[in-house]
Formats: C-alpha cells, structure tokens, sequence
C-alpha cells in the first residue's frame, strides 16, 4: 500500500489518479497515524512551502513524515513536497522550518532578462545520475511539466538526479537513498510521468533492502 | 528549453463539446456539436497536447454541474494539466473545479466585477492555479477589455487590466482577441505581445488561429507562450502533432 499524505494539497486528487492509473493501491493519510504500516509514501503539494509546512504540523503528520523517511521506505516528494525536504525558504515572509532531510534552502527564479515566473509549461530534465530507479526507462532530455516559481537549491550536489534549465540550471530532481523528489509534475506529465510514478510503485513493491 | 505550449479548448454547452462562429453568437443559434468533451480529451491526448482548456459557455448551476463531471472523467484518464473556465465566480467555485481534477481555473467576468477574486483565488489555491482571461477589441491605437462573452463594454485598457490582473496574482493570462475570433485570419499580433511584454507571467494567445502560419507568428512575434484553438483542432483540419512538427521546423521549442 503507498500511502498518500493528505495535508489538503491542490495536487493530491491528481497524484491519488495517476497513482491508480499505474496500478498502486493508495491510501490517504490525514494523520500520522499508521503511516509506518505503508510500503512507501507520496508527499504531495502545490502552492506555498510556509502552508505546506504549517498544514503538515497541524495534523500530526511532519514529525510522521520525517519518521517514515528515516525508516528507509520509498519516499516520494512533488513540487512542494520536494522543497519541504529542504531546511528552509526564502518565498516571501517565510519562517518555517523544513523537514531538513536535505541541507540548502528554496530559493525563488531570478526573473531577470524577461524571464517568466512563474515557470509554467514542458521543460526538459537532464539525468545528472544515470542509474536512478525513478528514471528507469525515461530517455534524457525528456519533457515533464513544471508549475513553480520556487527551487530548492541543494547544498550537496552529489544528490541531484536530474536537471533543467530556465534562466539557470537548477535541481529539477533529487535521489538519495529510499528518498525521490521532482519539482515537476509528474502526475501531469502524460506518457513520462505515468513512467516515473511506476517506477515508483516498482520500487515500493521491492522487499525492503536487507530482508 | 521551456516548450511552447499548444492548447485545444473545448467550448462545453450541455455536457457536449461546441463551437460558435464568433463572440456573442453562441447562443444565437451559431452551435456546431463536435462531439463528447472526455472522447475529443482522450484524442488530444494522445497528439500530445500540452494542456486542455474546457470552458463552460452555459455558464449556468447547470453547466456547471456538468462541468464538473466531464473534468472528472477526464481527470480520470489524461494526465496533463486541464484547465476550466466560465462562469466561475466565487472561491467555492474555484474549489469545486479544482477538487474535480482542474489544475487551474480560469476567470473572466467575475474577476472585472471584483478584482478582489483574483487575489483570494490565489491566496487560497496559489497563483499557479488563477488564470485570468481578458477579452479584448481594438479601439483606435488601444484595445478595450469587454466582459460577459464580448457583450459588455468596460472602459478598461486591456494592457492596465492584465497588469493588474498579475499584481493581484493571477499566474497566466489568456488574451482573446474578439475582432480575431472565429476569422480564421490570425492571431491579434500587437496586442498579444504588448501584453506579453508587460507581464511577468506567462500569455496565452487565442482568437483567430486559421493556419499553422498562424500560430507560428503568435509565438515568434507576438511573443506568446502558448497557442490555444479550437476549430482547427475539431473539424480535423490539423492534428496537434500537425501543429507541433510545423513549429518545430520553425525552430520555436515544442514537446515533441
């Protein structure tokens, strides 16, 4: 079962859709409450990090998720469910504190030269790894769709798993260990996306590593 | 490279996809049926297009019920971002669509009457999710926003207006040009670019796409970040894929 962070997130109906679509039998979680019986778990998110944050405390669930992360299950973050992996964001009036899994901060596009932020449409992601299980089967250079003005900018580069280029290269994609996060969409990324959310399910399905 | 985006808008009237000829003419007996809203998603889907933008022309409780089942049923089977307007009013509205399976919404009327709607929309769902859709008309060197479908006029500057717009929060606009829509003789260049010039989000062009030409130069000059039609698309004359290799050969960046 993959359960699925209920916090109230824009995307969650989406991410629950997809996630049937490719055959994964999800299970919203509106509490922590036996979220460590999942085999892994998707946090979703759209919007701001400080809400994304404040939502997850609320309801028990950001002490919950950082548990389930340390417990080595496959971990899934979306959009702001990827930077809130991060230790902080410097969106406007930010003071929230991250769940700190990953060291750098969420930093907004520069906006400069007539760039548009929001970034909103298809762009291509770079495989910076070349054996991550996520991207199994999904070529380089391939388009997923992006809805954020915010990035995280992680300290450590040995993590990022792909990259994208708008105004600046930046981590469209990290992988360390049991934990995955994309700032794009890939519930809305057709064909793609569908790819990466079964490679997801795949990973989940796998026993967990030293049993 | 960030793609240009090719958008298929499906005009929804009764649970069916339609088309009318021109601004105001929907209900005057202009209707053509095209066919099932969730059958015509599911085919642009597989051409590849970018997004779907379904739009209510009953803009009525009723339409909007049905509205809220066909976004379902497609949410169901096409994983890309859909959009929904048309007589979407209040910030229930919005949640309703959203919750269906929409990923933004688009305002129009509503957002003119009070401007407020744009800000709480995005307040409550986030920029990402407002799309504010200003219909405009040339007026000597200007171009004036008109409301409710192209019949009313407002006074307003469409280029103060989709500022505005951005400065309430709305995260994309859709700029219909009425005199362009339903000719078939292009998109309003100048106007299209002067808006694209004047935000900082992106624009969408509609009104008037004939011709693959068409959307080529809305992008090129008209500085657009994305191309939204509808007979073109329904009546068969161009497939998505059509319109994606044609701009492709142009070198403007698509999603192939």
């Amino acid at each position: 079962m993959i359960a699925l962070i209920d916090y109230g997130a824009g995307n969650l109906h989406s991410v629950e859709k997809a996630l049937r679509f490719v055959g994964a039998d999800v299970r919203r979680f509106v509490s922590g409450d036996g979220l460590e019986e999942a085999d892994a778990a998707v946090l979703p998110g759209v919007g701001a990090f400080d809400d994304c944050i404040h939502a997850l405390n609320r309801q028990a669930l950001l002490e919950a998720t950082a548990r389930f992360i340390r417990s080595g299950k496959p971990f899934l973050g979306i959009c702001v469910g990827y930077q809130a992996l991060f230790e902080r964001s410097e969106e406007f009036n930010s003071c929230a504190a991250g769940l700190g899994v990953f060291r750098g901060s969420v930093v907004r596009f520069s906006g400069k030269d007539g760039l548009k932020v929001p970034q909103i449409g298809w762009n291509q992601i770079e495989m910076a790894k070349t054996d991550c299980p996520l991207f199994r089967g999904v070529p380089d250079k391939s388009y997923v769709y992006f809805v954020h003005s915010f990035h995280p900018q992680p300290e450590d580069d040995s993590i990022v798993a792909t990259r994208t280029e708008y105004g600046e290269r930046f981590a469209s994609a990290v992988w360390h260990e049991n934990v995955y996060a994309t700032q794009f969409h890939p519930e809305k990324s057709q064909r793609v996306g569908l790819q990466i959310l079964r490679n997801f399910i795949n990973l989940a399905e796998q026993p967990p590593a030293g049993s | 490279m960030l793609a240009k985006r090719v958008i298929p808008c499906l005009d929804v009237h009764d649970g069916q996809v339609t088309r009318g000829v021109q601004f105001g003419r929907a209900e005057s007996g202009g209707l053509r049926n095209v066919g099932d809203p969730v059958d015509l998603a599911v085919r642009y889907d597989e051409q590849g297009a970018d997004e779907l933008v379904f739009f209510d022309i009953t803009a009525s409780a009723h339409g909007r019920a049905s509205m809220v089942d066909v976004i379902q049923r497609v949410a169901e089977k096409c994983f890309m971002p859909l959009t929904v307007g048309g007589g979407i009013r209040t910030l229930e509205d919005m949640q309703t669509m959203l919750k269906a399976g929409a990923d933004k919404v688009s305002i129009n009327s509503a957002a003119l009457v009070s401007p407020e709607l744009i800000q709480a929309g995005a307040e409550k769902f986030g920029s990402q999710c407002i799309v504010v859709s200003i219909d405009a008309k040339r007026s000597g060197d200007r171009w004036e926003v008109f409301s409710h479908g192209g019949r009313r006029t407002t006074g307003l500057d469409a280029v103060e207006w989709a500022r505005e717009a951005v400065s309430r929060g709305a995260g994309e606009i859709v700029l219909n040009s009425i005199d362009a829509d339903g000719t078939k003789a292009g998109y309003d260049l100048e106007i299209t670019r002067r808006i694209s010039e004047s935000v900082s989000v992106p624009v969408v062009a509609s009104g008037g796409a004939g011709s693959l030409e068409h959307m080529a130069e809305v992008l090129l000059e008209g500085k657009a970040d994305a191309v939204l039609a509808a007979s073109i698309f329904h009546f068969g004359e161009h497939t998505v894929a059509d319109v994606k290799r044609f701009l492709a050969a142009q070198q403007i960046a698509v999603r192939l």
